[in-house]
Order: structure tokens, then C-alpha cells, then sequence
């Protein structure tokens, strides 16, 4: 009873993908987990849980006509499902600059020797074609603690990143 | 004294608005006790308000003096609390104890001032910021029967602050 998948979903967007996909998915007696969309560069993304007693075969044939007639891509994995078990992010970082190559694998990279779990991620590129801006917004946790993360940034604001930690300290009330 | 049975969303309880205090008496001062236990004895909780245990009243509690290294005024009793001022406004992360397992960005008053009673029915006013400014703003909108999920922002709303706080 508690078969999980993740389904990944990616293809051009339009209007209306979101409720046809999860209406196939519930009138197909699924339950929904977690899920994240956003569309990136012109293009539909989703990530989503999905609660479902038969097998994977059965969950693709379930999406089928909706996957085809939207001219979408699937992907479907088997996970292990951990609700109600969220790690609270205790920083909040945003980096932004002109877009060079490298950018976030250097940044990332920086972070994460510092002790930076990366909960989630959201990146634009902003500006205009000529001169196009790179914004990077992360939450995460800091296991090294925050003035170790402080350091790290700024390094990469000596190469000419503008960098900005706000610690993120729950009010719980 | 003893611990109350907190709300869990979605009781409609939480949803609705509270009466006005009348009576400031030893009963008033027996429930803030033992509202103020109950608010100590869950994780990391800063704030209370009546309506989280089943008490329609303007009454609640915060104490964000176990945090370190920020203003505040200790613990306080707001009863019949009213905000008469607002300053700036800020992102900031709230959780609720009548909703556990999620967290959201909700922008607050970075600045505010607000007169209430106490729990002998004196009027203060105090003036605060930041940490101890959300927990109370979070605290008032339980009297309110409004919850932070009424005001969730996105992660990404922190980039382009907004100027006027509603
Ligand atoms: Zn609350």
C-alpha cells in the first residue's frame, strides 16, 4: 500500500498541463506526494510523488494518452517515500551576476566544502541577450555552521559575484 | 499548572476570530500558566495564542528571549493586543505549532508597535523589531483566526522586497 514513484515529467508548455496530468493520475486511483514545477527556458518541468499499488508499467499506462497528446516525456522511478520528514533550511543564499561559464559549479562547489546542504535551488538568467545576468537563489542547511558559509561566499564575491546570506531562523509560534 | 491539548489545522477553531477579554482575574491568570507551559513545552516555540488551545479569547503569550544575540522584551502578555504601527517588511520563516512537519516564507512588519493589556488588565505599549516583531505578528494573526498559510510567499519573493505591508 505504500508503493511510491517519482515521475518526472518534461516537454513544451502550455496551459493546463498540471491538471491534465494529475486528473489521469487521480481518476487512475492515485495518491500525490510532494511535487515541484516550474518551466524552464520555454519548457514544462515537474517532479512529482505519486502513490500507486500496482507497478511502474501500470502508472506509465495510466499517463499514456495524456503524455501523447501533450507530446510530453516520462520518466517514472521507483523511491522510497519520506513525508513529514522535512530538514529546515537555516540559510538562505542569493547569488547573482554577468553569466559566465562555470558559474554554479563553482559556486556549488565553494558551498558545499563549506558545509552547504542544498535543499533547493532556483536559477534564472536574466538581462537581455547581450547581456545576460546570472541569478542563483538557494535554501539550504548549513552543517558547518553559518560563519563558514559566510567565508566561502566570500571568495566567490571576489570573483565578482554579488553574494547575499540571510540566516533563515524559524519563528515557531 | 498543566499542558494544554494544542490545535491541530484543521480544526475550524483556528479559523475564527476572538472575543475581547473582559475579565482580568485570578481564572485569566491560572489559564496564562498554564498556556505559557504549553508553549515551553513544544520544540523551539516562541509564541502562543489562546485559539491554539481551543480559547476563543484575544489573549497570547511570546518569548523570543531564548534566542541569542537579538532584541526583545522577554516574556509578554497580549491581551487585547492592537498594532498601531508598521515600519518596513521583511521575509522571514515561520512555522506553527497547530500545523507540524511544514515551514513557509511569510513577509512580516519589520518594525512595529502595538499596544495590549496584561494579565492584570494594564495597558503597555511596546516597540519591537525583527525576530521578536514576526513572532508576535504570528501570534496576533491567531486571534485573528488567520495562520501563516494565509500568508505564504515564494521562495523566490525575497529578491524583489515589497514596500507596503498589508
Ligand atoms: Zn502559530
Amino acid at each position: 500500500m505504500d508503493k511510491w514513484f517519482m515521475a518526472v515529467v518534461v516537454g513544451p508548455d502550455r496551459p493546463g498541463i498540471v491538471a491534465k496530468v494529475t486528473s489521469a493520475l487521480f481518476n487512475g486511483g492515485c495518491n500525490l506526494g510532494e511535487a515541484s514545477m516550474t518551466r524552464l527556458g520555454g519548457n514544462f518541468t515537474m517532479m512529482l510523488m505519486v502513490q500507486h499499488d500496482g507497478r511502474e508499467k501500470g502508472l506509465r499506462d495510466l499517463l499514456a494518452p495524456v503524455v501523447a497528446s501533450l507530446a510530453l516525456h516520462l520518466h517514472i522511478d521507483s523511491i522510497k517515500a519520506e513525508l513529514h520528514h522535512h530538514i529546515e533550511p537555516d540559510v538562505r543564499i542569493t547569488l547573482f551576476g554577468e553569466d559566465r561559464s562555470g558559474i554554479v559549479a563553482h559556486a556549488t562547489a565553494t558551498l558545499a566544502e563549506a558545509g552547504l546542504h542544498i535543499l533547493s535551488l532556483e536559477s534564472d538568467v536574466a538581462g537581455s541577450k547581450n547581456r545576460p545576468i546570472y541569478v542563483l537563489h538557494i535554501e539550504g542547511a548549513a552543517l558547518e555552521g553559518v560563519p563558514s558559509l559566510e567565508s566561502a561566499l566570500s571568495i566567490i564575491a571576489s570573483e565578482g559575484i554579488e553574494t547575499q546570506l540571510t540566516p533563515v531562523d524559524t519563528v515557531m509560534g | 499548572m498543566a499542558l494544554l491539548e494544542i490545535l491541530q489545522y484543521p480544526d475550524k477553531r483556528l479559523k475564527q476570530s476572538c472575543d475581547e477579554v473582559v475579565l482580568f482575574d485570578e481564572a485569566l491568570r491560572t489559564f496564562l500558566a498554564d498556556l505559557e507551559e504549553t508553549m515551553r513545552a513544544g520544540p523551539g516555540g516562541v509564541g502562543i495564542a489562546a485559539p491554539q488551545v481551543g480559547r476563543l479569547e484575544q489573549i497570547a503569550l511570546v518569548d523570543v528571549s531564548a534566542k541569542k544575540k537579538i532584541k526583545h522584551h522577554g516574556r509578554i502578555v497580549l491581551i487585547n493586543p492592537e498594532i498601531i504601527e508598521w515600519q518596513g517588511s521583511v521575509v522571514g520563516r515561520e512555522g506553527c505549532l497547530s500545523l507540524p512537519d511544514f515551514t513557509g516564507n511569510v513577509i512580516r512588519a519589520e518594525t512595529i508597535t502595538l499596544e495590549a493589556q496584561d494579565e492584570f488588565g494594564e495597558r503597555q505599549r511596546y516597540k519591537m523589531e525583527g525576530y521578536e516583531a514576526r513572532a508576535v505578528q504570528h501570534e496576533l494573526d491567531h486571534l485573528k483566526g488567520m495562520l501563516f498559510l494565509d500568508r505564504l510567499v515564494s521562495r523566490r519573493s525575497d529578491l524583489f522586497k515589497r514596500k507596503v505591508y498589508k
